[in-house]
């Protein structure tokens, strides 16, 4: 049984929502904080839920109508999320409000939007959809989870149209702490350099990517979605690169059937090692690409991977910007996405031309 | 491809007990949990009563062997996935493709509600070992490295069904071959967040809740964790006992009515609770015992008591809400209750809804006031609903003798 991605939507720190221009005009980051560029919203929620809504559940519920509408479905069979951090912004500002009125006379409203499963629930909220609905929210692999979820159900016959997604913000108060925890960059560095760089640390983006995944073929899908894996602190680098071969080997592939590697290289020396190492050897005479110049570095950073590998894949071009080597010009049949979050979670999606 | 998934471990940790024979306990001696705060720093002391696990964090942290300083949500998970592991005894897990599935809605903000006593005044104050396992995912990983488990690992979040969908996605782990075992619930601790939340929905009862009573108030938040150990037919076969039961059904539905309200007639209990009857292949005759979601709020228990009469009028089975004991443990609730729902299929028993005196004017029905043993009880239902219209039903069915 083969999985097909019907379609995308995608709100990143890059001009990718509702833009036929695929990349060609990269916005320009110098800082070490990338935000996402918010798209009008009134085109999906009425002015008055917009009000109280945070950015990330505009940003979610946006970016899943979106989706929807580019497949042209009204009513997905499920819906599922990963975020890592969930709705940070009302987390922290109803954890701020106990501590500084000292618990007492505080609005519910923050509260009754930081649980985790927000998103998934306003969707199913604002088109009435009644069908199984799941968060996963496990560090750098919440949208790995959720898609595997996806996969599953669809293998099970239990839905169709399952729109999945992946979606993290950034506050103020996080990236505070994050940049204390040592995660980006000390000195401000252009987006366009990240990789030459050369420096510890990497720097802090946000976004929401959602997929709508269907079994049924069709010449308007995006691309298959042949297969996903994780892997939980592998133990070396030769490790990984027998999982990688381990891998494809399951669905009769090996590295030489591989048009285009995208890789999870954030511009960080201490995590770049393992991309820098494996484009030396397993992936030597590969043609790779990166995505987190345009996205930031964030826990569901693969949802934007996976929404720049369907559309490469669709669009029969490999945006100029995302280019690492290009060994040979081609429109990609196949992608390896690979990508690691602090060395400890591993992901690998495969992803095929219909 | 597994069709049946097995119950063969059990572990569970609540204000009622720490461990599976002490709630077994304090169930026949009718003892609940709740009482006054006695480990949070909040100004509802002696205000509003919560079921506490009854053992302090330097407690856990012996048993556990973890620091002291580690959030109570992985020093209540470990203790219970620990016993759920040692219960089950499968013998030679190392080789077998083994997983954990954990759920919790707190994840550690336990620790960061001290981190941002500091950090709110200053941002570059509070110290940063509080907020390191701040990710709900954090205490998923903690406890997977204490338990060896390294091929898969994931967390789930749906408010207060997220761990019966722990248990749901665990068991298709297995039947679509990803793993052979799975220890699967979920856990959450008592924090100032939650309390402060519930308080501002003006949901908390100020007395011992009363599920399911014409003249409930309200919930009492607890805190704990429950786990399962799911194991595929290939493990079932090769375990030195008979496995507890089957999870034979299960659904997850939305409400899609309010962002924390329930529907007035309980759409999405309704679709859940028919979904797992579904997927199991039974009828709703068949199920011997209900483990209602049963907070004791008015609003979830009337939607839930409506969507139970549209399903099971006019032959109700027994049904009672355990949360009468431990109090509403949230994320923790649907393992918690999936251990006591294995246990009334092992041992044949019936949990009471302590408290209860009046029928609810719109139901025809009431729950089971009475500790009752020696029952024969094949099926059981258990209800996880939550805020996002989360609602998710499993069922539990014996095994052949």
């Amino acid at each position: 049984m083969s999985i097909y991605i019907r379609s995308s939507a995608c709100i990143s720190p890059q001009n990718t929502f509702g833009n036929d221009n695929f990349l060609n005009d990269v916005v320009e980051y110098t800082g070490t904080r990338f935000k996402a560029i918010e798209p009008d919203y009134k085109e999906f929620v009425d002015a008055k839920s917009l009000r109280r809504m945070s950015h990330m559940i505009k940003m979610g519920v946006a970016a899943a109508i979106k989706c929807l509408k580019n497949g042209h479905t009204e009513m997905p069979g499920a819906i599922i999320t990963g975020t890592a951090l969930g709705c940070l912004e009302d987390t922290i500002t109803f954890l701020t409000r106990i501590i500084e009125q000292d618990e007492e006379l505080l609005p519910p409203t923050a509260f009754i939007q930081s649980t985790h499963n927000t998103v998934a629930a306003q969707i199913a909220l604002m088109l009435k959809c009644h069908q199984y609905n799941n968060t996963f929210v496990h560090k750098g692999i919440s949208f790995e989870s959720a898609l595997l979820d996806a996969m599953m159900l669809l293998k099970e016959k239990e839905a169709d149209n399952i729109l999945v997604g992946g979606a993290d913000e950034m506050t103020d108060a996080s990236f505070a702490i994050l940049s204390r925890l040592g995660l980006y960059k000390r000195w401000p560095v252009s987006n366009l350099n990240l990789y030459s760089a050369k420096s510890k640390g990497t720097v802090g983006g946000e976004g929401v990517a959602f997929f709508l995944l269907t079994d049924k073929p069709s010449e308007n899908n995006l691309a298959e979605l042949t297969a996903i894996r994780t892997i939980y602190k592998p133990a070396n680098l030769e490790d990984i690169e027998k999982r990688v071969i381990q891998f494809l080997g399951e669905h009769s592939l090996n590295i030489n059937d591989i048009d285009l590697v995208i890789t999870g290289k954030s511009g960080d020396m201490a995590h770049d090692d393992i991309y820098e190492q494996l484009n030396q050897s397993l992936f030597i005479r590969s043609n790779l690409a990166n995505y987190k110049h345009l996205s930031g570095e964030y826990p569901t950073s693969m949802a934007f991977a996976l929404w720049l590998a369907s559309n490469i894949i669709k669009n029969e071009t490999v945006p100029e910007t995302v280019i690492e080597r290009q060994v040979k010009k081609i429109a990609p049949k196949r992608i390896l996405i690979y990508n690691h979050y602090q060395k400890i979670y591993h992901s690998l999606i495969l992803v095929s031309a219909i | 491809m597994s069709s049946t998934v097995y119950i063969a471990g059990l572990g569970v940790i609540s204000a009622i007990g720490n461990n599976v024979a002490e709630h077994l306990e304090a169930f026949e001696h009718e003892e609940a949990g709740m009482g006054d705060i006695s480990m949070l720093d909040t100004i509802y002391r002696k205000k509003l009563p919560v079921a506490e696990v009854k053992l302090d964090n330097g407690h856990l942290a012996a048993i556990t062997t973890l620091p002291a300083d580690t959030s109570r949500t992985a020093l209540l998970s470990l203790v219970a996935a620990k016993e759920a592991l040692n219960d089950a005894a499968i013998p030679a897990l190392d080789t077998l493709r083994t997983g954990f599935v954990s759920a919790n809605t707190v994840g550690g903000m336990d620790r960061s509600e001290h981190f941002f006593i500091d950090f709110a005044k200053d941002d570059s104050k509070g110290k940063l070992r509080n907020v390191y396992d701040h990710e709900c995912g954090c205490i998923t990983e903690l406890v997977a490295d204490q338990l060896g488990i390294k091929d898969f690992l994931t967390t789930i979040s749906t408010a207060c069904s997220s761990s019966a969908n722990a248990i749901f996605y665990a068991a298709r782990l297995i039947k679509n071959d990803v793993l052979d075992v799975v220890i699967a619930g979920g856990t959450d601790a008592l924090t100032k967040f939650t309390l402060n939340g519930f308080n501002t929905l003006m949901i908390l009862d100020d007395e011992f809740c009363k599920p399911f009573d014409e003249h409930r108030e309200g919930l009492n938040l607890g805190e704990g964790a429950g786990y399962l150990v799911l194991v595929s037919e290939k493990v079932a076969k090769i375990l030195n006992k008979k496995p507890y039961c089957r999870l034979s059904g299960y659904n997850n539905s939305n409400d899609a009515y309010h962002q924390t309200a329930s529907s007035p007639d309980g759409t999405g209990s309704y679709l859940a609770m028919k979904g797992a009857l579904e997927k199991s292949g039974l009828n709703a005759s068949d199920i011997d015992y209900i483990n209602l979601h049963g907070t004791g709020t008015p609003n979830n228990d009337s939607a839930e008591g409506t969507a139970v009469k549209r399903i099971f009028d006019p032959n109700y089975p027994p049904m009672s809400s355990t949360k009468s004991f431990t109090g509403h443990t949230l994320g923790a609730s649907g393992g918690i209750e999936a251990v006591f729902s294995v246990l009334a299929i092992k041992h044949g028993i019936i949990y009471p809804n302590l408290r209860f005196e009046t029928r609810m004017s719109d139901l025809p029905f009431e729950p089971e006031k009475r500790f009752l043993k020696g029952q024969n009880i094949n099926n059981v239902m258990s209800n996880s609903f939550g805020f996002g219209g989360n609602c998710t039903s499993l069922i539990f069915s014996g095994v052949s003798k």
